[in-house]
Parts: C-alpha cells; sequence; structure tokens
C-alpha cells in the first residue's frame, strides 16, 4: 500500500508528462480527465451552437427546458438515448455496427498527445503532430464504411463526397503543418521538432507566435489550415456530404439514436482537436498573449510572485494570471444579470432559482481561480482553452454566416486554391528561414 | 518461460513469418482479386515488420528508412494494381482470377 | 520512455494481427477483409512502437491505414457486385496454392530451428525522443545522409505510380 502510494506520489515532482515518465497511474488519470472535459465540452458546444444560431438569426433558441434552455442538451441526450435503435434491412449488421466506433475512435485518440500545459498532455510523443493528423485520417474509413453499410444511396453518395472532400483537405492541412515545422528548426541545434509540447517550447524560446513569424507566411499559412480544418471536419460552409436540403443527411441518414449520438460526438471532438492542432502550431498553445513580455518585476506577499522558483514575476504575468478568475466571474455576473431580468410570474420561480444556482456555481468557481495555488496550475489550461473556445466560436459563427460551397467548387477550392498556395508558402518559409541568417548578418555588416 | 516473457528479436521475427505466410496462402487461394491485392499488402507488411526489428537489433536505423521506402512502394503498387483492376472489370465485368484468362487458348 | 508492461501488449498486438490476417484471408465479403486488414495495420503500427520506431509507426499511419485502405474501400465499393458473394472463394488451384504455403511454412521452421540462437538482443543506441531528427540526419544530412537518391527516385516512382493509375483508370485514353 505504501509502495502504491508512493508510486502515485513519485510523478507529482517531475516535470514530464505521464506517458513519458511511464507512470501508468496518472496517464489514466489524465485520459479520464480528458474523456470527461471533451464530453462536457460537447454538451456545451450543443447548447451554445443552438443558443449562438439563434441570437445571429434574430430568435431566441431554445429557452424552455433549463433557464434560457441550459438543460437542452441533456434533454437531447436522453432523448437520443432512448430511441428506438433501427438497422436497415439488407444492411450489413457488422460493419453498420462498426461504422460509428471507428469514426469515434479516431476522434477521441487524438486527444493523446494534446497539450494543455508543459505537462498537462496524456503524453509527449515524438511525432505529436504527425499522429494526430495520421488518426483524424482515420475517421475517413468510418465514414465511407458508414454510408457503404446503410444500403442505400443518399448515404453513399454522402459517404463518397465526404471523404473525397476530407481527403482532398487533407493534403492542404499537411503542407500547411510543414512549412510550421520549419519554423520550429530556427534554433540553436537546427533541429525541428514534430512533438507537440516541443512547438510551443519552440514559440516560447522564439519569443512569438508562429502566426506572426515571417509575416505575412505564418499568416497565410494559417488560414489554409483554419480553412481545410472546416472542410476537414464537414462543417458548414463545406457540409454539402451531410447537408439537409440536398441529402437528408449524408452518411449518417439510416443512423438513429445512440449511434446518431456517436457520430455527433466524434464531429464535435474532431472540431476541438483540429482546432488543437491550430492553437497549438500557430497560435502559441498554453502561452499567454505576448508570452516574451514580463513587465516590471511586482511582489505582493502570499500572493504573488508563484511558489515555483522558475515562474516569471513581472507585472503583466500578474495580470494575465488574474484572468482565468475575470473570465468565470465575467460570465457569473452576466447570470446574475439575467436573473434579474427574468419574468416576474410565479411559473417563472424555478428557473430563476435555477439561473441564480447556476451563476452562484460560475462565481464560486471564478473565486477558487484566484487562489494562488489554484491560480498557478490553472493558467496554462485557461489560456489553450480559451483559444480553443474562440475557434469553436468561429465555426459556430461560420454556419450561421456563409452559404454553402457546391460539390465542384468545394474540390475546386481544395485542390486549385488551397494546395498551390500552400506549396508556395511552404517554398516562400523554406527560403527565408534559409536566408534569414545571411540576412541579419548582410544588414548587420551595412548597418 | 522466461524465452516466452522476456520479448527478443525472434519473437518479431516469427511473428514476421507467420503474416508473410498468412499472406502468401491469400495470394495463392483466393478467387476474388482484392483480397489477393489486399494479402499482397499483408507479405509487404511482414517484410516490414522484419525490417524494423533487425533495425532495432543493429541498433542503426537503416532499417527503419527501408521500411518507409517499402511502405511508399506498396501505395504506389496498390494504386496501380487497383488500377488495372478497374481497367479489367470494364471490360469484362468480373472480378475473378479464374476467369482472367483472355490470352488462354 | 520507460517501457510498461511489455510482453502483455506483444502478445495482445500479435494475436490481433494474426487473427486479422487469417480473416483477411478467410471472409467473403471483401469489406470485411479491408476492416480486418484495417486492425492488422494498426497493431503493426502499435508493434512499431514497441520497436521504438515512432516515425515508422506514425507513416504507417498515415499512408497504409488512412490512405492505402481508403483506397482499397473506394474500389471494392464501386465494383462491388453481388455476384461474387454467393460464389466459392477459393480459386481453382487451391490445392497447390496450399502445399506451396505448406513447404514455405516447413522452411520457416527449419530456419526457426536452426537458426534460433543467431539473434542477439540487440539494443536501439538511438533514443526514442530523438527518432525522427534521427532518421531526417540519415536521409538528408550533409554529413551522414545516405539515402538522398533514393528517396527521390521514391518520389519519381510515386509520380509514374499517378500517372499510371490515371491512364488506367480512364474510360477513354
Amino acid at each position: 500500500m505504501g509502495a502504491l502510494v508512493q508510486y502515485i506520489q513519485s510523478y507529482l515532482s517531475s516535470d514530464l508528462t505521464p506517458g513519458a515518465a511511464g507512470n501508468w497511474f496518472w496517464a489514466t488519470v489524465y485520459v479520464l480527465l480528458v474523456f470527461a472535459g471533451l464530453s462536457v465540452a460537447v454538451i456545451c458546444m450543443n447548447w451554445l451552437e443552438r443558443k449562438i444560431l439563434a441570437h445571429m438569426q434574430v430568435r431566441l433558441g431554445p429557452m424552455r427546458v433549463g433557464p434560457h434552455g441550459l438543460l437542452q442538451p441533456i434533454a437531447d441526450a436522453l432523448k437520443l438515448l432512448l430511441k428506438e435503435d433501427i438497422i436497415p434491412a439488407e444492411a450489413d449488421a457488422v460493419v453498420f455496427w462498426v461504422a460509428p466506433f471507428i469514426v469515434v475512435l479516431a476522434a477521441f485518440t487524438v486527444f493523446v498527445v494534446v497539450p494543455f500545459g508543459p505537462t498537462h498532455a496524456i503524453t509527449d510523443m515524438n511525432i505529436g503532430i504527425l499522429f494526430m493528423l495520421g488518426v483524424s485520417s482515420l475517421s475517413v474509413l468510418g465514414i465511407v464504411t458508414a454510408g457503404w453499410a446503410s444500403n442505400s444511396h443518399y448515404p453513399l453518395i454522402g459517404a463518397l463526397r465526404s471523404s473525397a472532400q476530407m481527403v482532398s483537405y487533407e493534403v492542404a492541412m499537411g503542407l500547411a503543418v510543414v512549412s510550421v515545422i520549419l519554423m520550429t528548426s530556427l534554433n540553436a541545434e537546427g533541429t525541428g521538432t514534430l512533438s507537440m509540447i516541443g512547438i510551443v517550447r519552440a514559440q516560447q524560446a522564439q519569443g512569438t507566435w508562429f502566426i506572426f513569424k515571417f509575416f505575412p507566411l505564418g499568416l497565410v499559412a494559417f488560414a489554409i489550415f483554419a480553412v481545410a480544418m472546416i472542410a476537414e471536419t464537414n462543417r458548414a460552409p463545406f457540409d454539402l456530404p451531410e447537408a439537409e436540403s440536398e441529402l437528408t443527411a449524408g452518411f449518417h441518414t439510416e443512423y438513429s439514436g445512440f449511434r446518431w449520438s456517436l457520430f455527433f460526438l466524434a464531429e464535435y471532438s474532431a472540431m476541438i482537436a483540429v482546432s488543437s492542432i491550430a492553437v497549438t502550431l500557430w497560435l502559441g498553445g498554453w502561452l499567454r498573449p505576448f508570452p516574451s513580455l514580463h513587465g516590471p518585476e511586482v511582489a505582493i506577499p502570499h500572493v504573488w510572485p508563484p511558489v515555483d522558483p522558475s515562474a516569471s514575476r513581472g507585472a503583466l504575468d500578474l495580470v494575465f494570471a488574474l484572468c482565468p478568475g475575470i473570465a468565470f466571474l465575467f460570465l457569473a455576473g452576466m447570470c446574475l444579470f439575467n436573473v434579474v431580468r427574468m419574468p416576474k410570474h410565479p411559473l417563472f420561480k424555478i428557473q430563476t432559482m435555477g439561473l441564480a444556482a447556476f451563476g452562484a456555481v460560475l462565481g464560486l468557481i471564478g473565486l477558487v481561480l484566484f487562489v494562488p495555488l489554484v491560480r498557478d496550475r490553472v493558467n496554462d489550461i485557461f489560456w489553450f482553452s480559451a483559444k480553443v473556445a474562440a475557434f469553436m466560436y468561429l465555426y459556430i459563427w461560420y454556419r450561421g454566416t456563409f452559404p454553402r460551397y457546391r460539390f465542384d467548387q468545394l474540390m475546386k477550392v481544395g485542390w486549385k486554391v488551397l494546395l498551390p498556395t500552400g506549396l508556395a508558402v511552404l517554398i516562400l518559409t523554406a527560403a527565408t528561414a534559409f536566408l534569414e541568417p545571411s540576412v541579419e548578418q548582410w544588414l548587420r555588416h551595412i548597418l | 518461460m522466461d524465452a516466452v516473457l522476456h520479448i527478443s528479436t525472434l519473437h518479431y521475427l516469427v511473428l514476421g513469418a507467420a503474416l508473410f505466410l498468412l499472406g502468401v496462402i491469400g495470394v495463392l487461394t483466393r478467387r476474388n482479386v482484392i483480397i489477393v491485392l489486399m494479402s499482397i499488402e499483408l507479405i509487404l507488411n511482414a517484410v516490414n515488420l522484419n525490417l524494423v526489428a533487425f533495425s532495432r537489433m543493429w541498433g542503426g536505423l537503416h532499417g527503419q528508412v527501408f521500411a518507409i521506402f517499402v511502405i511508399t512502394d506498396a501505395a504506389a503498387e496498390a494504386a496501380v494494381g487497383l488500377g488495372i483492376l478497374i481497367a479489367f472489370f470494364r471490360n469484362k465485368e468480373t472480378v475473378n482470377v479464374d476467369e482472367i484468362n483472355l490470352l488462354k487458348w | 520512455m520507460k517501457p510498461v508492461a511489455t510482453p502483455f501488449f506483444f502478445y495482445l498486438l500479435a494475436a490481433t494481427m494474426i487473427i486479422g490476417g487469417i480473416l483477411v484471408i478467410t471472409r467473403k465479403n471483401a469489406v470485411h477483409s479491408a476492416m480486418a486488414l484495417i486492425t492488422t495495420l494498426l497493431a503493426q503500427a502499435g508493434l512499431y512502437l514497441m520497436l521504438y520506431a515512432p516515425f515508422v509507426a506514425g507513416v504507417q499511419i498515415i499512408l497504409y491505414a488512412g490512405g492505402i485502405m481508403v483506397l482499397f474501400l473506394f474500389v471494392i465499393m464501386l465494383i462491388n457486385i453481388e455476384r461474387t458473394m454467393k460464389e466459392r472463394q477459393f480459386n481453382k488451384q487451391w490445392l497447390v496454392g496450399i502445399a506451396a504455403a505448406a513447404a514455405l511454412g516447413g522452411l520457416f521452421i527449419a530456419v526457426y530451428t536452426k537458426g534460433k540462437l543467431l539473434f542477439p538482443e540487440g539494443s536501439s543506441s538511438y533514443p526514442e525522443a530523438q527518432n525522427t531528427q534521427a532518421v531526417a540526419g540519415l536521409l538528408f544530412d550533409r554529413h551522414t545522409g545516405m539515402y538522398m537518391f533514393p528517396f527521390e527516385i521514391a518520389s519519381l516512382l510515386l509520380l509514374v505510380a499517378i500517372i499510371g493509375a490515371v491512364v488506367m483508370a480512364k474510360k477513354r485514353i
């Protein structure tokens, strides 16, 4: 028993991820945490999507189920679980059953290498970004088999279109990623790294997010990836394969109830996964904005600087460290503001109390995040999650704004616009990386 | 017991040989051309496993680099093989190796 | 990285590969064979990870499982005819095939019994955390890289294969 406690505690003082340290207990804990966090994130996304789309379309969205529809996702999940499970006749039962699992497997396994912080990843593989791109390309297999196994025309056409689209945009994604990997090699040893934590550390060492590196090359690469990742996840404006007006629901037409919810879960997890890739590669991962600026040194007893001696202690660090708490307090404030605005009808009493309780919970979380012990550990995870949340908002915004691409237009954009641009960015980045030290030397020689 | 529990190079070689055998059986006995092509992929994978196991045994990375080339080769060969299959299917409406006998007198 | 529970994972992945291989060669439905082959390929990627070859494992997942198998599934679905499901699975020369495979198996067993002690344990002198960089060194480094020419030939081969596949699959040349 003592050995087990000793084994559990031995990891707490190391500065590696649990996978790299070989500690299976903490690796399992992290896996469960990521799994739970992902499920909560997908549920929140469901509610957020419906509410934000509704407000963009000048209507209210779900308002009945809980206060402001907050319990709507739970009601949806209950409905999906209790629905009848229909398998079409003549459908291949084994493949029909396996297809959603392949898609969910591919979408969830990607999170093994996503870095929420310098040690807050399940593991740090040497081939991190390669692994993520490869495993996310396995979802194409699930979609193709789902469409084929349904034994029906609409799913088959939807599956073939969807997989053709995903395969085309994977090439553009790969090229954009390669130009970023080039930028990680601008260090003393001259070797880059494919590991996700290594890429963020390279951004930290070079003092700039890669989106601003070699302006405008980093920005163009980011733009290519941002467009390709939306096509990769079959979301608007690239959602012809699952467009309701054209194809009833594409490859998941014949899936009902729990199986459909697996596809839904996989789609939102894939969205969060590719957003994590974009955040890690271009937006500095867990680094706060302006990571190289620290400001003057500030010392407040018992509150600042943090206990860790290697942590930076400037004024800007203090300001940015207060952001998680402020964010949650802002959300709590909005909840309480809406509590005041609730109708004063006796039938609304339960909803008002529910919203007030929700606001109180958010406020409590915000206050806890001000405690120095919690604040220092949560900082990395908060900034990473905030950036991914910004990407999720962009996804919903695109859905509410853009009309749908026709399929031939979609393929044309993928092959004739994004691929040449990606190649050009790659060549220019390589040329700039090669010439940069000599240009700097030449400039110094002149000036 | 120790020979079973302690994983050495020989374990990987035996596994590679077993996969190679399965692939050979698939190539020689199946009617469907697509499954014959898939058995060829099994054979190539067995060879790759051997290469990488030997690379670990000798400590250098030449086996891994060669395995990457073999994977590239397998992709090219699968693409061309399936192209030939589609061309043949368009002419004769069959994917049976027994019926691909246009040169038979 | 410290290895954890190596024999368990090796036997698990090996069993997955063998069962997948047997399913590939014995299923009547081509889609089932393809799914079994995907399982085999993913288990092989796991074995590559155990052999301290993460880059080859990544390439295997991307190219083999995510590329070649998608190609196979597309072709199976495009030319899937119901007739094949009702016919016999094994071709006319299956007896000779089994005999040849049995001879090959006998050869393997002979090699195993005679050469069991020839293969030392071996150790990787390259740490796994630098595997990609070391592979890149072998390919591209100015002084120690010796596989630059085969790399270029491989890209030429892929170009030829692309042209060949497009020409073969066209309806009218």
